[in-house]
């Protein structure tokens, strides 16, 4: 059913430009890791500090209101980097598992940062069990690193 | 012995050809050098916003550098070992490739300013450590570190690509020159 879809992609101008680019594509990938970067940063520090592991000085809605720009604007270029990415080698994709990893990761992990742990991470201190900031914490880490793991590994394949 | 004899004698031994021909182990070495990548790049940034003031401005700047300091030199051990482990996979090719060669250059020229940074302004960080707006060389120090590590992390993922390989003659003698390749006279 999306194969069609995933070929079409492959056939639309933006996908054509980018694949026949000797250079295009690398020097998109590089922006996309730089992203990736970015919104590394800007997660594992927040959930460094909800695990209790870092910043513990600081409370951590405060943290977490520090690096939610950048945790945007990191996810903002990540993503548009990443479907330009996509649409030059989507058939590659759709047999690609580590893709499907990938984006099963990314969905899980997007609707978990923007609702549990936006509620988690911003809730007034000592109004939420230290528990839950690790555990959030810890799935937020595993959420992202599987969607970096995939992301990678879609280069192998 | 030459660098590129060094490079030579690497690529014999046994641990690199094992390492180079595994389908498992240089995979999971790469995406440990990209995810410790998150963890250093993304605090280095961090910090760096913060010498910026963009970001994290209502906490000191010596206390940002303190909490943030051993997870980021943390992460760049990582990056230094699992990136050197990727280099003894394949040395010659590595050694040889112009990007690696840019790469190194700007690591280099990024430990001189952190180097600069922590002998100069920084000795008086606690005179300006709450100002709204950091001092102009701190600034620098932080700007210059955004632009040395993406164009590390460019240079690094250009590694990849084939384009100047001395193995693909013939090339712009400058690409031969700043690739140190061999190339034998017609």
């Amino acid at each position: 059913m999306l194969l069609p879809l995933f070929e079409w992609f492959e056939l639309t101008t933006v996908g054509e430009i980018i694949r026949t680019s000797t250079w295009l594509f690398p020097f998109i990938e590089a922006f996309h890791l730089v992203a990736f970067g970015v919104v590394g940063g800007a997660v594992l520090l927040v959930d460094l500090r909800l695990i209790g592991l870092a910043f513990r000085s600081q409370p951590v809605a405060q943290v977490a209101q520090e690096m939610k720009p950048w945790l945007q604007r990191g996810v903002a270029v990540a993503v548009v980097s990443g479907s330009l990415l996509f649409v030059s080698e989507s058939v590659k994709c759709y047999y690609s598992e580590a893709f499907w990893i990938k984006i099963t990761g990314l969905f899980f992990a997007l609707i978990f940062t923007f609702t549990i742990r936006r509620k988690v991470s911003m809730a007034e201190a000592g109004s939420i069990g230290p528990v839950w900031g690790r555990v959030v914490g810890v799935v937020s880490i595993g959420l992202w690193a599987t969607v970096a793991w995939g992301g990678r590994w879609i280069g192998f394949s | 012995m030459s660098l590129l004899g060094f490079a030579k004698w690497l690529a014999e031994t046994q641990w690199s050809i094992a390492l180079h021909e595994s389908l498992w182990v240089y995979p999971l070495v790469e995406s440990t050098h990209v995810w410790a990548l998150a963890l250093f790049f993304g605090f280095a940034t961090v910090l760096d916003l913060r010498l910026l003031s963009l970001a994290l401005t209502q906490v000191p700047v010596s206390e940002v550098a303190k909490r943030l300091l051993p997870w980021t030199i943390a992460g760049f051990i990582v990056m230094i070992v699992t990136g050197a482990l990727l280099f003894y996979a394949i040395p010659v090719r590595t050694y040889q490739s112009i990007f690696f060669r840019v790469k190194v250059f700007l690591l280099i020229v990024a430990g001189i300013n952190v180097w600069v940074f922590h002998s100069t302004i920084w000795l008086r960080v606690a005179e300006w450590d709450r100002d709204p707006v950091t001092p102009k060389r701190a600034r620098f120090a932080g700007a210059a570190s955004l632009v040395l590590w993406v164009c590390i992390i460019f240079a690094g993922r250009m590694i990849a690509y084939n384009w100047f390989d001395c193995d693909r003659q013939p090339q712009p003698p400058i690409v031969n020159w700043a690739a140190g390749c061999v190339v034998e006279p017609e």
